[in-house]
């Protein structure tokens, strides 16, 4: 398939493979930000090709993985309300709560419907006056716009059936305050290119100079995630920390500034919980004023209530990359796709999940690679 | 592919309802007129319009294979098939997986009040031209009629009953090592199809379900004396629950290679855009075969033959007798286990 084919090329992945081991002369942790260069990265054993010194830390960076337990919860409290139908991307419906998922809430009789897009939600809106429609806006800066298109135009139609559960989050602060812990061992990043895509990547400049850590804008097909490590590699080699940007065809600096505008005119910056992480000071994205008539959480007076991440779950170390997903205890026995203790094993971008379909076996050579 | 013209071939009995009531199902004169003026006109053959019970036959010699299976797709017609062709070639496909040659169907319709008459004889049209297509007739079947929002429409059941007439042990235990694992032809259409027309998801190109028999192919794999050991239709679940469920039943190692693995270039597309695996997605034209090594190649070039499966490709082999794994070798080069889906397929996020 054109444009997707040429970044997939065996034997180009071999030559930069190659180029890395070629440069790598001592150990070095390098953080992949996205669950979806994750999720590439184990599903093309790109990291079977790399030096054994180099280290792929996975990051925060998996909308479904970080919505915090709370916020799955007061999903499933309006899911289960007569009259709502509840709208929400596909792999946030097997997310477990603290009691039980939104794929159970629509098995009860909730009428609970996957979206591919937020605008498809408004549609349902102006299809069903007189029920509540709700959509669950989870994501990072990726979707924002979309989910911001979709306020905005509920708004420009009148639309007062509309509602949003919003958790949306940025991608800078979690950097931020994974460089900021004492347990840090990253020291390269590739940053998510569809973030950038979308913000471009002058945020990132500063924290590079302050942690002292290259930061490569990296795309999610093979070929781009080897070269953004290669870049980074070079970097560590040669102790410099830029930011430099590896998606090229994808990003551009100042990102897609129509699409800024809008977020900034829908949304404004909030804390925001991160499952496994805790609050980070500045991470997430809220209604402004001029659109809170659209938030759910306050049209269905939705009360705060704090719970806990089972024990045996250690996603939150593995979300900081502190362990990888196969050293927690739970792991492939009391956690797996199917009885999940923490989000990191349900969404197909989580890293648990990753690892649990790709690498459950540790022998997993075939007869070709010899 | 062009869809069929019922209207010209195939005119709907003159009806005094233009829906289903659930008189239909009743057991009075409307289930009779319903029975004698939709089915038994459109399936008529010897055994069935006798009108018994149960229907009476006798078997020709040998072992004979049995299969059932359930069709509630949603919608009813989509491109490429529609629930009465694909409730034909769904059970004869199963029954050809044993090698068998499918005899009889029975089919059972559990009808949602209210469907309009013309639907359910365009699907039993569509039924009937396809048990034609595969030389099997339906010789007994039964009729409910549910309320209004008790069904999704039409729920079609068929069994099917076939005979073996080879000498081959094919089941999956069977498999060994040194087997070439060979597909007939590209994956994930019908998944796709169904996708597409139900989430209301628009590509440039109209992706076609494979709904089709397989039996001739197969036929000509064991006419030819190909050692098939094993052959598994690839429906729900993808090709990707086929090997794992075999390599649980045989006890094995099996390694596949991506870059074998044919998927159209729509499909391809489709499934990137929503964050599927084609080895997951359903088809329902489609099947695995592990045939002995040294067949391999004859076996690829008799299924190219023919055009249900002339995209066969041989996929990869059957590594060794170990806990059961199947592995696949990615496109740059790495090898990873493939897995079975968890669950419905959910598309992602981002």
């Amino acid at each position: 398939m054109k444009f997707l084919d040429e970044y997939r090329d065996g034997d180009l992945a071999q030559q930069i493979a190659r180029e890395i081991h070629r440069v790598t002369t001592q150990p070095w942790n390098i953080m992949e930000v996205c669950g979806g260069q994750t999720h590439a990265i184990v599903k093309f054993g790109i990291d079977e090709l790399l030096p054994k010194h180099i280290t792929l830390i996975h990051g925060p960076g998996c909308p479904v993985c970080v919505t915090p337990l709370e916020m799955i919860d007061k999903a499933l409290e309006i899911a289960a309300r007569p009259g709502v139908i509840f709208t929400s991307f596909g792999d946030m419906l097997r997310v477990p709560g603290s009691t039980t998922d939104l794929l159970s809430v629509k098995a009860r009789g909730g009428d609970v419907r996957i979206v591919y897009s937020p605008l498809d939600a408004v549609k349902i809106a102006e299809q069903n006056l007189a029920r509540e429609v709700v959509f669950f806006g989870v994501g990072f800066e990726t979707t924002a716009p979309a989910t911001a298109m979709a306020v905005f135009q509920a708004a420009q139609k009148g639309l007062t059936n509309f509602s949003m559960l919003i958790s949306h989050v940025l991608v800078p602060p979690a950097i931020e305050a994974l460089m900021s812990s004492p347990n840090c061992r990253v020291q390269g990043f590739l940053a998510a290119g569809h973030v950038c895509a979308i913000m471009g990547y002058e945020e990132y400049p500063p924290l590079a100079a302050k942690h002292r850590v290259p930061i490569v804008v990296t795309g999610f097909e093979p070929l781009d995630i080897l070269q953004g490590i290669l870049m980074c590699v070079q970097q560590l080699e040669s102790g410099r920390a830029e930011v430099e940007n590896q998606y090229v065809r994808a990003v551009r600096q100042q990102g897609n500034q129509p699409a800024q505008r809008l977020v900034r005119e829908v949304f404004r910056i909030v804390p925001r919980k991160w499952r496994g992480v805790g609050e980070i000071p500045a991470s997430g994205l809220g209604l402004s004023a001029a659109y809170v008539a659209f938030d759910a959480e306050r049209k269905f007076n939705l009360t705060e209530h704090r719970v806990d991440e089972p024990a045996d779950c250690l996603s939150g170390q593995v979300l900081q990359g502190q362990i990888k997903p196969h050293e927690c205890p739970a792991f492939g026995g009391k956690c797996t796709p199917e009885h999940p203790l923490g989000a990191t094993m349900v969404s197909s971008e989580g890293a648990c999940a990753a690892y649990y379909r790709y690498r459950r076996h540790s022998a997993a050579e075939t007869a070709f690679a010899k | 592919m062009k869809p069929p013209d019922f209207n010209a071939s195939c005119p709907l009995p003159i009806q005094q309802y233009s829906h289903v009531l659930m008189a239909h199902g009743g057991g009075g004169k409307l289930m009779h007129q319903l029975l004698e003026n939709v089915f038994g006109k459109a399936f008529s053959n010897p055994i069935l319009d006798t009108r018994h019970d149960s229907a009476q036959f006798t078997v020709p010699p040998g072992k004979l294979a049995m299969t059932t299976d359930s069709y509630v797709v949603r919608p009813l017609f989509f491109p490429g098939g529609d629930i009465g062709s694909m409730a034909i070639h769904g059970t004869v496909n199963d029954l050809a997986m044993s090698g068998a040659r499918p005899l009889y169907l029975s089919c059972a319709f559990i009808i949602e009040e209210g469907l309009p008459m013309e639907t359910l004889w365009r699907v039993v049209c569509s039924m009937r031209d396809a048990a034609q297509r595969c030389g099997v007739q339906i010789v007994t079947g039964d009729t409910k009629v549910v309320d209004k929002g008790k069904g999704d429409g039409l729920f079609i059941n068929t069994t099917g009953l076939g005979v073996i007439e080879h000498a081959l042990n094919i089941a999956p235990k069977n498999v060994q090592v040194g087997d070439a694992v060979i597909i007939s032809g590209d994956l994930g259409r019908h998944g796709m199809a169904i996708m597409a027309v139900r989430e209301g998801l628009q590509f440039e190109t109209t992706i076609e379900s494979d709904s089709a028999p397989v039996r001739e192919p197969v036929r000509a794999l064991i006419k030819a004396g190909i050692e098939v050991h094993c052959m598994r239709d690839l429906t729900r679940g993808g090709l990707a629950s086929a090997l794992n469920e075999i390599a649980e039943a045989s006890g094995v190692k099996i390694a596949v290679e991506q870059k074998m693995i044919p998927v159209r270039e729509d499909v391809h597309a489709a499934c990137e855009m929503l964050g599927l695996d084609p080895l997951h997605v359903a088809n329902e034209g489609r099947f695995v075969a592990f045939v002995a090594g040294t067949d391999a190649e004859r076996a690829r070039d008799i299924l190219r033959q023919h055009e249900v499966s002339a995209n066969a490709e041989i996929i990869g082999k059957v590594v060794e007798k170990a806990a059961p794994l199947v592995t696949i070798k990615s496109a740059i080069g790495a090898s990873r286990i493939l897995d079975m889906p968890s669950g419905e397929q959910l598309p992602r996020i981002c």
